[in-house]
């Protein structure tokens, strides 16, 4: 056999090294006690290695080393698990034809064949102009909410002619007759007010209870163990101030948490792309204290950080619970708690003053599940702000950039309590955004709604609509008449190419791998039938089985970061891996869109959690309950990811709207 | 704008015969008290918890509809802003609708009956409509358990024994969908669920544990309905049905949904539109959703629409006032066991008493019992599981057990009364017995005199 790939020396001096620097020739035996550190270092972009030291003796749960994929794969180096950020640019170097896939097709199938690389990264590039941050909606929501409180009593209507509720007969024209008026209160919108001011004076409290820990805390025994959470706190903008009162052995700790303070937030710095960045650069000059507090949005919640999820949790709409039986690897990740969620918020439907109806909706959908997948998500969500934008109104004294700013990053928060943003919808965020803070002042309010609701439609239209046909064209041309596709789960653009494909006459067969809980194939698999192409379905656990028949696997993805890892369905790595074992081609169809300038190494950094409990059920099994009750027993704990990363060794090609990158 | 773009019409009703003699000109349906509240007020003050402050109340007939209008312009002022609209008598729930069609603009209506007693809030089902783009949600509840809960009397034991009339309801494995809806009347020996639904979602549940609150939320194609099934007369017995029978066929989807949807999503063709709408339809699989396989099976897959159901949580309360019994189960439920729906704050004791009652010597009142302001009770006296209207005047040695006395009742020394209804303006002499019984109102019942399971009341 021989090698498909020459096995990859990461020693290449030219190799642009993306955040990860890994130790020369990385002995296969990494010791578990120097793993934090490199994994410290992989998030951290290059911090002074004291601070790695300080913050690897506070072992937060993210430092535990992630899964080493290589080893699955049975090579016996970790270069694999090492992403390859140049990989195209060593394309020309490295890339050895093989016979099953034609790499000058490549060429000749798309016009701007030259770099197809650098046009993707012009298209990734196109949405991150935009300085705001997503995430900046957390914040968002309150002040919101206090600035319309009295939107209720605005829209009623007054009515004359009150007194006893006067006979039908008296109103000749309609038989409605008004009982009773409620007349705008302004008692309403002060004492909201007052609740907003309320919980932000919590969060006042909050700090000074700190501040009273920091004072009590003087025995140095204690300062060891405290010392991350006082990171925390410090970093969470609490402005602890060495009191007055306070001993010496306050002071040093408030040093210590000075030194301490800027590396959790770099840490943070790598996950979140330019926003923050550009966010955190208009800080630095700023005042500390409560600017800091409100302009710094929490780059990605740490799940795991007791003080930001509590400050969290008093600005969100929808009820956070705690789970139950956290899995402690995945403690940072926002735990999945639908099934107590769904009630409370279908409870509050009416009581939820900002939102518009459409984004509720959305939401809504989201937390059921009746929406999912990325492209479905992302057109729900711009309809649903189009819809919105519609409805919107500048209130008084405004103006519409700000205040339609502030508005939509409250839905986001919504949107986000409901279910964590898919990165597609984070690239569509900060478009919109983008068009929002680049109106002209001059426009007028109904021009703007306009040009904001087209830029919407054709958002929609060339970035998901137009592009997916793009896809379908160039990944028509990868099938030949008597191959076998396999695909996983159910991904919109592969199953509108697998039809296309069958509409244009070729010559193919399906297999359709699916897995545990959704059971997405079994969809994909009813509509494939239905149309009249030959499928095969198998669950993911076959895989090795059914790949010895298979010549393709076409594959979507959730995103494609910037060192070539793909994000997609759990599950998508384990294909990718087995097809590249058996030197079947991996084609991943994704839209330009989806791009996204993170680098993530592993799926536990980032990822999403879905509900322990399905995991638990059976489909169609309802004898089946061993596991039921079981976030009772301590000692069990249910893992149910949503995402997984695809090193790029195991993709072939990504198609995209732009053409098709070959990967070596 | 309405708010979340819902618009609430509560249907109050008029005086019904089922409720006789309990209701009369004086007091329609609505204004019955419950716990000496009129029962119209728990759903007000339920939608007012909801924030839902722009209601149109309608009332069959004219007086009716003064007696409501004043009562709500009295007690709701500066809360709500109430319009009632009034109809002649007789047209039926969707005779109803159809008078205040016109002023319903907003996309989707939520009807609520005015004699519904319950904490499930409308917002779920309202978010349950919206979430899955319904055409129509119904609120389902646990059939309660009728008759007295514990220690009644026999008479009480025999009616709880009886079978409930209870309502018929087929839904899809996920619970979600209405696939099926009888009422226990209607029902012969057998049921007929169609073919076409039963083979588009392979599996149909059929329940008769549970009830049909009468609490609707319904997208604007419902006025369409109104105007072109003129027949129609009631939502319960030929909307409901009507639209769950057609949910895979649909009629209204040409005009009603579709006009809506293209509304909504006006985005360049019709073609892209299609694509859309199958993006925005990709359903969790874990389940059959039901339209999934509809679309299959169907030519058009936009001739369909979505009948689904919110099932209330157990723990919830939920009631209608629309029988006798009914109505003393929900007045003992509301200063019972579902005694934060009451409003009061209950004493140590487990009972309301107004502190400007007077209690003669050695008179006990038990928990879950109510007396309100006003009224007098003689010496030796014994109350339980009762409530007691305003104003009354009871004499000595008088037992009152699992009844509702209303207001201004005179009750003579000695009588003893159980499980029995008395309306306003009663007078009950000396040594009566009633059991089981109903008393309407301004009735005099002679000295001495024993009934049993008796309607009394002016001819």
């Amino acid at each position: 056999m021989d090698m498909r790939r020459p096995p990859r020396t990461v020693s290449d001096p030219k190799v642009r090294q993306v955040g990860f620097v890994t130790p020369s020739a990385a002995p296969p035996t990494r010791s578990l006690s120097d793993a934090p550190t490199t994994v410290a270092a992989a998030s951290a972009s290059s911090p002074p290695s004291g601070e790695i030291s300080l913050l690897g003796s506070s072992l937060s749960p993210v430092m535990i080393p992630p899964p080493r994929h290589a080893s699955s794969d049975g090579r016996p180096s970790a270069p694999v698990a090492v992403p390859n950020p140049a990989s195209s640019l060593r394309r020309d170097s490295l890339r050895i034809r093989v016979g099953s896939y034609n790499a000058s097709e490549v060429v000749l199938g798309t016009p701007p064949s030259a770099s197809p690389s650098s046009r993707t990264d012009n298209a990734a590039s196109e949405f991150s102009e935009e300085t705001m941050s997503p995430w900046h909606g957390r914040s968002g929501t309150a002040k919101v909410a206090s600035s319309f409180p009295g939107s209720s009593s605005e829209m009623i209507v007054m009515k004359t002619g009150v007194g006893g509720g006067g006979g039908a007969g008296s109103t000749p024209k309609s038989p409605l007759t008004t009982a009773s008026v409620v007349k705008t209160l302004p008692g309403i919108s002060e004492k909201e007010r007052e609740v907003l001011m309320g919980t932000q004076n919590d969060g006042a409290g909050a700090s000074k209870t700190l501040k009273e820990k920091t004072t009590k805390a003087e025995r140095r025994a204690l300062q060891e163990a405290q010392r991350a959470a006082k990171a925390a706190a410090k970093e969470a903008g609490a402005g602890v101030k060495p009191s007055t009162a306070s001993g010496s052995a306050v002071v040093a700790n408030t040093k210590q948490g000075k030194v301490v303070k800027p590396p959790p937030q770099k840490k943070d710095g790598p996950q979140i792309a330019p926003p923050s960045g550009s966010s955190e650069k208009k800080v630095v000059d700023r005042p500390p204290e409560k600017d800091r507090k409100k302009d710094v949005p929490a780059p990605r919640m740490q799940f795991d950080d007791k003080h930001r999820v509590e400050k969290a949790k008093r600005r969100a709409v929808v009820n956070q619970f705690e789970a139950k039986n956290r899995v402690e690897l995945f403690r940072h990740l926002p735990q999945y708690i639908h099934g107590t969620q769904l009630p409370d918020l279908e409870g509050k439907f009416f009581q939820l003053d900002p939102m518009h109806p459409s984004v509720y909706k959305v939401g809504l959908q989201y937390l059921s599940g009746q929406i999912s997948g990325s492209n479905a998500r992302c057109i729900a969500m711009l309809l649903a702000f189009r819809e919105a934008i519609r409805d919107y109104s500048t209130p008084p004294e405004k103006a519409l950039v700000r205040d339609l700013t502030a508005k939509i990053s409250s839905y986001v928060s919504f949107l986000i309590e409901c279910r964590p943003l898919s990165i597609s919808m984070g690239n569509t965020i900060k478009f919109l955004k983008n068009r929002i803070a680049k109106l002209p002042d001059t426009m007028s309010e109904s021009e703007a709604k306009s040009s904001l609701q087209s830029d919407i439609d054709r958002f929609i239209n060339e970035k998901i609509v137009i592009a997916d046909k793009v896809i379908i064209r160039h990944a028509v041309t990868k099938i030949r008449d008597g191959d076998v596709l396999l695909t996983y789960g159910l991904s919109s653009v592969v199953e509108m190419i697998l039809v296309y494909a069958h509409e244009v006459g070729k010559q193919f067969r399906v297999v359709i791998v699916d897995s545990r809980p959704k059971l997405e194939g079994q969809v994909l698999l009813h509509r494939l039938v239905a149309k009249g192409l030959n499928c095969t379905y198998t669950h993911i656990n076959a895989i090795s089985y059914i790949m010895h028949e298979v010549t393709r696997v076409f594959l979507g993805a959730a995103s494609v970061l910037s060192n070539g890892t793909v994000y997609s369905r759990v599950g998508t790595a384990c294909v990718a891996m087995v097809a590249n074992a058996f030197r079947v081609p991996v084609l991943i169809c994704c839209e330009a869109y989806k791009f996204h300038e993170r680098v993530q190494l592993d799926s536990i950094c980032s990822n999403e959690l879905g509900d322990p409990d399905v995991i638990s059920r059976v489909s169609g099994r309802q004898d089946l309950n061993h596991l039921d009750n079981w976030a009772d027993n301590e000692n069990l704990q249910l893992l149910n990811l949503s995402y997984d990363a695809t090193p790029s060794d195991y993709v072939s090609m990504i198609i995209t709207d732009y053409g098709m990158v070959c990967f070596y | 704008m309405a708010r979340m773009d819902f618009e609430v019409v509560v249907l109050a009703g008029g005086t019904s015969r089922k409720l006789n003699p309990l209701v009369s000109q004086e007091v329609p349906k609505a204004l019955l008290p419950v716990a000496n509240r009129p029962v119209l007020s728990y759903v007000l003050e339920l939608l007012e918890a909801s924030n839902l402050k722009d209601l149109i109340v309608v009332v069959e007939g004219e007086d009716a509809a003064l007696r409501i209008g004043g009562w709500i312009s009295g007690a709701y002022v500066d809360r709500l802003h109430v319009e009632v609209a009034a109809v002649p008598e007789g047209v039926g729930t969707a005779g109803a609708l159809r008078a205040v069609a016109s002023y319903l603009t907003a996309n989707d209506v939520l009807i609520v009956s005015g004699d519904l007693v319950t904490d499930v809030p409308p917002g779920a089902v309202a978010a349950t409509h919206r979430r899955h783009s319904a055409v129509v949600t119904a609120l389902l509840c646990p059939a309660p358990v009728s008759g007295p809960s514990d220690t009644g009397t026999s008479g009480g034991k025999e009616k709880a024994k009886k079978p409930v009339r209870c309502n018929i309801v087929g839904l899809d494995p996920t619970r979600q969908y209405l696939l099926h809806m009888a009422t226990g009347a209607e029902v012969e020996k057998d049921i007929r669920v169609q073919k076409s639904i039963l083979r588009a979602v392979g599996q149909i549940e059929i329940r008769v544990d549970l009830m049909d609150a009468h609490m609707y939320a319904f997208k604007s194609v419902l006025q369409d309905i109104l105007d072109q099934k003129d027949k129609f007369h009631s939502i319960r017995q030929d909307i409901l049905p009507y639209l769950i029978r057609t949910q895979l066929n649909s009629e209204v989807s040409d005009n009603g949904v579709i006009k809506s949807e293209s509304g909504m999503d006006n985005i360049s063709s019709q073609n892209d539109l299609r694509w859309l709408s199958q993006h925005r339809e990709i359903a969790p699989s874990a389940f059959q959703e039901p339209h999934a396989f509809g679309l299959k099976s169907l030519p058009d897959a936009r001739r369909t629409h979505k009948c689904c159901v919110y099932i209330a949580n157990e723990s919830k309360y939920c009631a209608r006032l629309n029988s006798i019994q009914a109505y003393s189960d929900i007045n003992r439920d509301v200063v019972g066991e579902a005694s934060h729906l009451s409003g009061y704050s209950f004493s140590a004791q487990n009972n309301i008493i107004h502190p400007s009652a007077e209690l003669g010597s050695k008179t006990t009142v038990g928990p879950q019992c109510m007396l309100a302001e006003g009224s007098k009770l003689g010496d030796k006296c014994s109350v339980k599981r009762s409530v007691i209207g305003r104003h009354c005047r009871i004499g000595s040695n008088v037992k009152i057990v699992n009844s509702i006395v209303m207001n201004h009742v005179t009750i003579e020394d000695g009588c003893s009364i159980q499980g029995s209804v008395v309306c306003s303006n009663v007078q009950l002499q000396e040594r009566v017995v009633l059991k089981d019984c109903q008393v309407g109102a301004g009735y005099v019942v002679t000295t001495g005199s024993e009934h049993k399971s008796e309607s009394l009341a002016r001819k």
